[in-house]
């Protein structure tokens, strides 16, 4: 990377002249002292990658010639073409994202006091290695929210505005005559004036409900227009009891809202329990009306977001990529910012452009080269991503998050043990690269030559 | 694959127990004749460190004093196979290495670089080991191993106050387990909980309902997938897993991205979270470790439940002995190592089951640990863990193969044809390698 940095420079010294036009014998010595570094050069970078596309031709034993078949595969494979758009959603998203916030923030910091204290806060992620990164997002998204931070602040929020429910999780009672319909609790069958419905309920904790509720007992008998009934926790501690029966000391369920609905769907009357679970709903008109317990008193408390689940999960990772490289995009432009004419500004200020104005036409083009470089690099880093992909996604959501890199991985060494796959995937992961290489070296000759 | 065994809180116990044993050995007499290997240096290898290392050397040191002969162990990390094949290709294998996959025990075979067992000690492994056991140390009808560990993965966990407050009951059939998770989650908590961040657990829930619905002679044909994914036995065993998975009332939420750990702290965390957790005996190392409560006293746990009928029968795993070089010392090691006498030296110092049936399991340190090891020699048929006898590509591979297929299957209970069509796609590739 400093290799970088110092091309963003503009070159003030003059470059030395090639001594390419002195005569053979220099040219012979030129080489000798290039050898030792030709050799390594081609053990280390030359030798691996004409192994890997020869290998890439042959099956996972390497005996059995395949042609270009990984290279079908690779794209027919729903595995790993999955893994292959995914690595097109990060390049799309990820550089762009970064060097645009690096950008802000070297702008910004330019105008601030304490600016030092800030690039370093902004900057500090990226001295943590992505593998430790990773278990920090992957910790901070956690679907729980007593464990991730991300759903514990968004739970905190909606509570503030939703308190939730007073009996979260209960269900009917089996065979008790009550049954689950739309998320509420009604009595099967229907219900003149002066009868009665009872609820037999489960699933609540017995430690859960209100320390007001007393023991629950039978409602007293329906007067005119008047439906009756109690609402139970119908579970004793230990086991026993029969179940959808009143006694043995199981609780009535308090502050419960019933409802009466008519033929056409309307609530035409609603109570709520007593302490001891009991209700009254009175006001009714002859005819047959259905008992409910609408599902506002059962709702499961609201549990935050599946973060890490197949859908979000991509964008939680170029969230930590973000996080990290946002710190890298910010100092190269902030060096490149330092190294330009400030009389550039002044002049445009004093000819009456305004900040934006100044940015856009002055600050901006001249910036230019450094955000290509910046731009460029991080695309290279985002093709080959790796630590964050491997270490962030739970295994639910592994295959809608993985990449070209992390695929290569598991199809080769994770257990796939299929490398003739992976050497494919790792020529085409090279073929990416290229354009992005070539263009950056292109670059490198251009600051050069001038 | 090793890493699965979690940590074993056993080093107090052994640090207690070396005392103890440093004053029994000397006055065992072992009848194998004290010296008769004097001079003769043995080589031993195993994938066992640390704790666990300790007290196997403990079970070394026994047969030098009894013999004479000097015994070296080597620990070959976490990838045995790897080192031993070096070792093998190297022209230095070591007398004798015990081994923790049967797979390797039929690869060394087949290659000729494993001493069958002579007639002496087939006879002690005879005496000493259920058949099924003998036939996973067999290879093309030779025998060639002799099973030291053992590991019972058909063990269900239990928080029992979570159970005495629903006033559940330890069932012993695959109905009453669901008509007790029932109670439990009527009581508030989720009857179980299940972490399926990633495949293995699911894959030990599969091949224990397997063993179960379509019997061993079934689970021996799909291990070796001489039946297909699709046979309407796995169709029986994926329909019973869906029942179970498919009833959100009886889980726990949010299964799909709990982990493993998780779901044990979810069980025997405060509060509980859920009253059931099922995977091997290795749980109440996680139960230690990572949770107050305590095993024996708060975390118990049931065999699991028999289905349809079926007998008893434990999907688990060990570590096998298998000799490498031909001479008198390896043999008379691997003899001793078949006898109840080796296997209690280590039984005793807590964190071992003994495959061996003559072990006396008054020996076991803990209730758990002798219910653990009864129910593993008690049982009508052991089976390996199947996805460890398959092709890693298969069974053993983050993000693919029967691991993933299975993740998928928990989150889309309902779709068993299609799960079995992708399994069988799965295990068509991996073994056609």
């Amino acid at each position: 990377m400093t290799d970088q940095v110092t091309t963003t420079v503009p070159a003030t010294g003059r470059s030395a002249r090639s001594p390419r036009s002195r005569g053979g014998r220099k040219t012979v010595t030129a080489f000798l002292f290039l050898l030792p570094a030709l050799i390594l050069l081609g053990a280390l970078i030359g030798y691996p990658v004409l192994y890997t596309a020869w290998r890439s031709l042959y099956d996972a034993t390497g005996d059995g010639f395949l042609g270009l078949g990984n290279y079908v595969k690779m794209f027919t494979d729903p595995a790993t073409f999955q893994s292959i758009r995914n690595n097109v959603v990060w390049v799309i998203v990820a550089p762009v994202t970064c060097t645009i916030l690096g950008l802000i923030f070297a702008v910004l910091m330019n105008r601030i006091k304490w600016a030092t204290a800030f690039k370093l806060i902004i900057f500090m992620p990226m001295a943590i290695s992505m593998v430790a990164a990773g278990v920090i997002f992957r910790t901070a998204f956690q679907e729980n929210p007593n464990l991730g931070a991300a759903n514990a602040v968004i739970v905190g929020v909606h509570d503030l505005f939703d308190g939730g429910s007073e009996y979260p999780g209960a269900r009917p009672r089996e065979n008790a005559g009550i049954e689950l319909k739309d998320d509420a609790i009604v009595g099967s069958g229907a219900v003149k004036p002066g009868g009665s419905q009872d609820f037999p309920l489960v699933g609540v904790k017995a430690d859960s409900i209100p320390s007001t509720a007393e023991t629950a007992k039978a409602a007293a008998d329906a007067g005119g227009g008047e439906v009756t009934g109690t609402v139970w926790l119908d579970f004793v501690r230990g086991g026993g009891g029969e179940p959808g029966q009143l006694g043995d000391g199981k609780k009535g369920l308090p502050d419960v809202t019933v409802n009466a609905i008519d033929s056409s769907g309307a609530v035409v009357s609603t109570a709520k329990t007593a302490a001891d679970g009991t209700y009254v709903l009175s006001d009714l008109k002859s005819g047959s009306y259905t008992i409910g317990l609408p599902s506002s008193n059962f709702t499961e408390s609201f549990t935050g977001i599946s973060w890490l689940g197949p859908g979000l999960v991509t964008g939680v990772i170029i969230l930590a990529y973000i996080w990290i490289w946002a710190g890298f995009a910010m100092v190269m432009i902030s060096s490149g910012l330092s190294a330009l004419d400030p009389s550039l500004q002044e002049a445009a200020r004093l000819d009456g452009a305004n900040e934006w104005q100044v940015f856009r036409r002055i600050t901006a083009p001249l910036l230019a080269p450094v955000l290509v470089v910046v731009f460029i690099t991080l695309i290279i880093n985002v093709l080959k991503i790796f630590d964050l992909v491997y270490v962030i996604p739970p295994g639910s959501s592994l295959p809608s998050a993985s990449v070209i890199a992390v695929q290569m991985w598991t199809v080769s060494f994770g257990g796939g043990n299929d490398q003739g796959l992976g050497s494919a995937l790792a020529i085409l992961l090279l073929i990416l690269v290229l354009p992005f290489m070539i263009i950056n070296v292109r670059r490198f000759r251009r600051e050069r030559d001038r | 694959m090793k890493s699965r065994f979690g940590r074993r809180a056993t080093a107090p116990l052994a640090l207690l127990a070396v005392s103890a044993l440093a004053l029994t050995a000397c006055s065992g007499g072992g009848d194998s004749g004290s010296g008769k290997l004097n001079g003769v240096t043995l080589n031993v290898a195993a994938d066992w460190s640390g704790a666990e290392q300790k007290n196997f050397e403990q079970v070394l040191d026994k047969f030098s004093k009894d013999t004479g002969a000097k015994v070296n162990y080597t620990s070959y990390g976490s990838d045995v196979a790897t080192t031993l094949g070096t070792k093998i290709q190297g022209g230095d294998p070591p007398d004798v290495a015990v081994i923790p996959q049967p797979g390797l025990l039929q690869d060394l075979a087949a290659k000729g670089n494993l001493i069958p067992l002579s007639d002496a000690v087939s006879e002690t492994v005879h005496k000493n080991y259920s058949q099924d056991w003998i036939d996973l140390g067999s290879a093309d009808g030779k025998e060639y191993g002799v099973w030291f560990k053992g590991a019972n993965k058909s063990t269900v966990w239990y928080n029992t106050k979570v159970y005495d407050d629903a006033g559940a009951t330890v069932p012993k059939t695959w109905d009453d387990f669901l008509k007790q998770l029932a109670l439990i989650s009527d009581s508030g908590t989720p009857g179980l909980s299940v972490g399926a961040d990633v495949g293995w657990p699911l894959t030990d829930w599969f091949e224990n309902v397997y063993l179960r619905t379509a019997g061993p002679d079934k689970y021996d044909q799909l291990s070796k997938h001489e039946i297909p994914w699709t046979d309407p036995s796995v169709i029986e065993a994926l329909t019973v897993l869906s029942g179970l998975w498919s009833d959100s009332s009886l889980l726990q939420p949010g299964g799909a991205q709990r982990t493993f750990g998780d779901s044990v702290t979810a069980v025997f965390g405060d509060p509980p979270e859920a009253g059931t957790v099922y995977e091997g005996d290795f749980v109440a190392g996680n139960i230690t470790s990572d949770t107050k409560a305590k095993v024996g006293e708060d975390a118990k746990f049931y065999d699991f439940p028999s289905i349809n009928g079926s007998k008893n029968a434990v999907v688990g795993g060990g570590n096998v002995a298998v000799q490498l070089k031909d001479n008198k010392g390896a043999a008379a090691l691997m003899e001793y190592l078949a006898t109840p006498e080796a296997a209690s030296i280590w039984v005793k110092l807590g964190g071992f089951t003994s495959p061996n049936k003559n072990v006396d399991t008054a020996d076991y340190p803990d209730d758990t640990s002798r219910q653990i090891a009864e129910a593993l020699v008690g049982a009508e048929s052991f089976r390996f863990d199947m996805s460890d006898l398959a092709p890693s590509a298969f069974g053993g591979t983050k993000g693919s193969g029967e691991w993933q297929i299975l993740i998928d299957f928990y989150s889309n209970p309902s779709d068993v044809q299609g799960t079995a069509q992708k399994l069988e796609d799965a295990a068509a590739a991996a073994w056609a390698k």
